[in-house]
């Protein structure tokens, strides 16, 4: 199944999973927590006639990634908002790390940080400039936080960027001070709403590598996103919402096989056999098969699902069934559906629901 | 390290995270003590100033707004009303110099306006801080830009021909109290900055409270030639007490009841407006 193991989920770094290298191993680091990063029940935002968020229940445990997936107006900043303490929820309640965001909000405050999904930089002052504000805002000293300051961007690509106005920096970099600004002080969590809305494939990259980094010294990080494959590749736990509620919750692979399907991917030996190879695994699936680009594999699509049997079972099956017919395999591997195909399923349900 | 990074930079904006940097600048992030909510105040202050550094634009309403009031009111007025412009500006400027502190007041609404539609505000609201701190060093970074004002209005006065009778500290006193008097009534511009939706009608709004409470004053004339109805008014507006207290710390007849009074309704608006502000604030 190596299909399956090309994917390492992220939350590798939970503390106590004993990843070898992650940042928790700092010892001073680790604060052993009972309480959950974040914890809400029945949170409601209503703007007008908009419920903007309609009773979410979450629980989000500490040191990972843990992805918010939705479409545009799903709801997504408006729940980040009320995390980090910037909305009062109209109904029911959330804590972080066991701190109640209404009752306890300077104690929430303490312990987090938000990249808003606009720039929460001013535009007018140079990186420097921003980084040293917030550093004293913070409580340090001005020595201290001009040293802070020149670290950060330094880590970040910014130091020649340093004396420039923020207005004048290209999207990817604003995304890096706008995330350096939030780790001045290394917070528990990390609200990162919507962080690569509208940056171009390399300064998306750039910020996921960012995220990867903070999750695997020890912060928690919520983040948002419309894109599933960002989801998938960051999170370790995905809670999909549409219309302020959620719809699914789970790992990207649950979620995946959720919904009950996938795919087998096969190499054979020798390509003069293609053709036999896909009457056989159409037999035995009853899919659709079709021919990749190189001339020796093939795809089939497993419909999971009714019969109760997990796709591997499925795909075990056509193989054993591929041998007994003297068809050569030289490799094969286990495709998940992508997100896209969850999350057109999951909302497909919810709307012909009555 | 610094081999890697300069590697990078050569190729533009070919920036690669780091784990080794970002990993340590992460680890020795210890948040510090929290500030006071003085030291916050004054880093906001700091703000206010390093964003004129950067549009200076902004001094235009306090450098060239003043001059126009004075000289456009000392030649209108002053050979209508007191023979000779030159001797209306003695009882003019300290009128002249409150007005115009007063109408750039406006603008602390306008720009607070302007600037909280920004996401930076967000951050703020969520750093452990005295949260009136981003909104009082606001107002501290403007009673500068007030006394910017006051210092070209007092100059220009000078030049004119205006000869305070209280000397350097009777200046130095008068522009004292309408600083502080600016500080509290600021904080009527903040609420109605937060309240509105655009810098348009902030600007509306604020002209229209304005006009009234600087024209129906003692700015230009002695209110015993008014009707005894708008009399009434210019008794009980702030206004006029603080163009009294001014105007007698100026010429050195000072005005102790309107002193008092002055400092009384700085007082009173401040009581209403600032939590009043803050409420808002908070919520938005
Ligand atoms: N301040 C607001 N006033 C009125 N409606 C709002 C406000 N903020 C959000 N909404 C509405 O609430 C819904 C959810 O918005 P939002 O949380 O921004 O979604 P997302 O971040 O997922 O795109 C949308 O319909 C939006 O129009
Ligand atoms: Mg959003």
């Amino acid at each position: 199944m190596q299909g399956q193991s090309n994917r390492s989920p992220q939350c590798g770094s939970y503390p106590g999973t004993g990843h070898p290298g992650a940042g928790v191993a700092k010892g001073e680091a680790v604060t052993v927590s009972t309480a959950p990063a974040i914890e809400t029940s029945g949170l409601v935002k209503v703007f007008g006639k908009t419920r903007a968020v309609d009773g979410i229940d979450l629980r989000v445990p500490e040191a990972a990634v843990y992805g918010i997936l939705g479409p545009n107006g799903a709801g997504k900043t408006t729940f980040v908002r009320m995390l980090a303490t910037l909305l009062r929820p109209d109904a029911g309640h959330g804590t972080v790390f066991g701190r109640d965001i209404v009752g306890d909000a300077a104690l929430v405050r303490r312990q987090v940080s938000l990249t808003g999904q606009y720039a929460s930089i001013d535009e007018d002052l140079t990186g420097t400039e921003n980084l040293v504000l917030l550093g004293r805002l913070l409580g340090h000293g001005k020595s201290t936080a001009k040293r802070r300051s020149g670290e950060l961007l330094e880590a970040f690509g910014l130091t020649d960027a340093a004396d420039r106005q923020v207005k004048n920096y290209s999207g990817g970099m604003r995304r890096r001070i706008d995330i350096a600004a939030s780790i001045i002080s290394t917070p528990r969590l990390l609200f990162l709403d919507e962080p690569t809305t509208g940056l171009d494939p390399r300064s998306r990259n750039q910020v996921w590598d960012i995220v990867r980094i903070i999750v695997e010294q020890g912060t928690t990080v919520l983040l948002t996103t419309q894109y599933l494959d960002e989801a998938d590749h960051l999170a370790g736990r995905i809670a999909v919402i549409d219309h302020g509620t959620v719809i699914a919750e789970g790992t990207p692979g649950e979620l995946k096989s959720s919904v009950g399907a996938g795919s087998v991917h096969v190499r054979l030996r020798r390509g003069e056999e293609r053709a036999q190879a896909e009457r056989v695994l159409a037999a035995e699936l009853g899919t659709q098969v079709h021919f990749d680009a190189d001339p020796v594999a093939l795809t089939a699509r497993i419909s999971g699902g009714e019969s109760g049997r997990g796709a591997a079972e499925h795909a075990s099956r056509a193989l054993a069934r591929l041998a007994q017919d003297g068809i050569t395999v030289d490799d094969f591997s286990l495709g998940q559906p992508s997100l896209d195909e969850v999350f057109l399923a999951l909302t497909d349900r919810k709307e012909t629901r009555p | 390290m610094t081999s890697t990074s300069s590697a990078e930079r050569a190729e533009a904006d070919g920036y690669t995270p780091v784990a080794d940097n970002l990993g340590a600048v992460l680890a020795s992030g210890e948040p510090p003590t929290h500030p006071s909510a003085w030291s916050a105040s004054v880093t906001f202050a700091w703000r206010a100033m390093l964003k004129i550094k950067h549009v200076p634009e902004q001094l235009f309403d306090v450098t060239a707004f003043p001059v126009i009031m004075t000289l456009m009111f000392t030649y209108l007025f002053g050979g209508a009303l007191a023979g000779s412009p030159e001797e209306y500006l003695q009882y003019l400027l300290p009128g002249v110099l409150v007005m115009s502190v007063a109408m750039i007041t406006m603008y602390t609404g306008v720009g607070l306006n302007a600037d909280i539609q920004k996401g930076v505000f967000d951050r703020f609201r969520t750093l452990p801080i005295w949260r009136p701190s981003a909104l009082v060093g606001a107002v501290i970074g403007d009673v500068c830009r007030y006394s910017l004002a006051s210092v070209v209005i007092i100059v220009l006065g000078l030049v004119l021909g205006y000869r305070p009778g209280g000397g350097v500290l009777g200046v130095l006193v008068g522009i004292g109290l309408l600083l502080v008097f600016s500080f509290a009534f600021s904080w009527i511009w903040t609420l109605l900055g937060l309240v509105l939706r655009s810098e348009r009608s902030v600007m509306g709004v604020s002209a229209m409270v304005l006009f009234p409470l600087s024209f129906l004053s003692n700015v230009f004339v002695d209110p015993r030639t008014m009707p005894e109805w708008l009399q009434g008014f210019v008794d009980v507006n702030p206004i006029a007490h603080l163009v009294a207290a001014v105007r007698g710390a100026l010429s050195g007849q000072w005005d102790g009841s309107a002193t008092l009074w002055m400092f009384v309704s700085a007082g009173i608006i401040l009581a209403i407006f600032g939590p009043l502000t803050m409420r808002r604030y908070n919520r938005k």
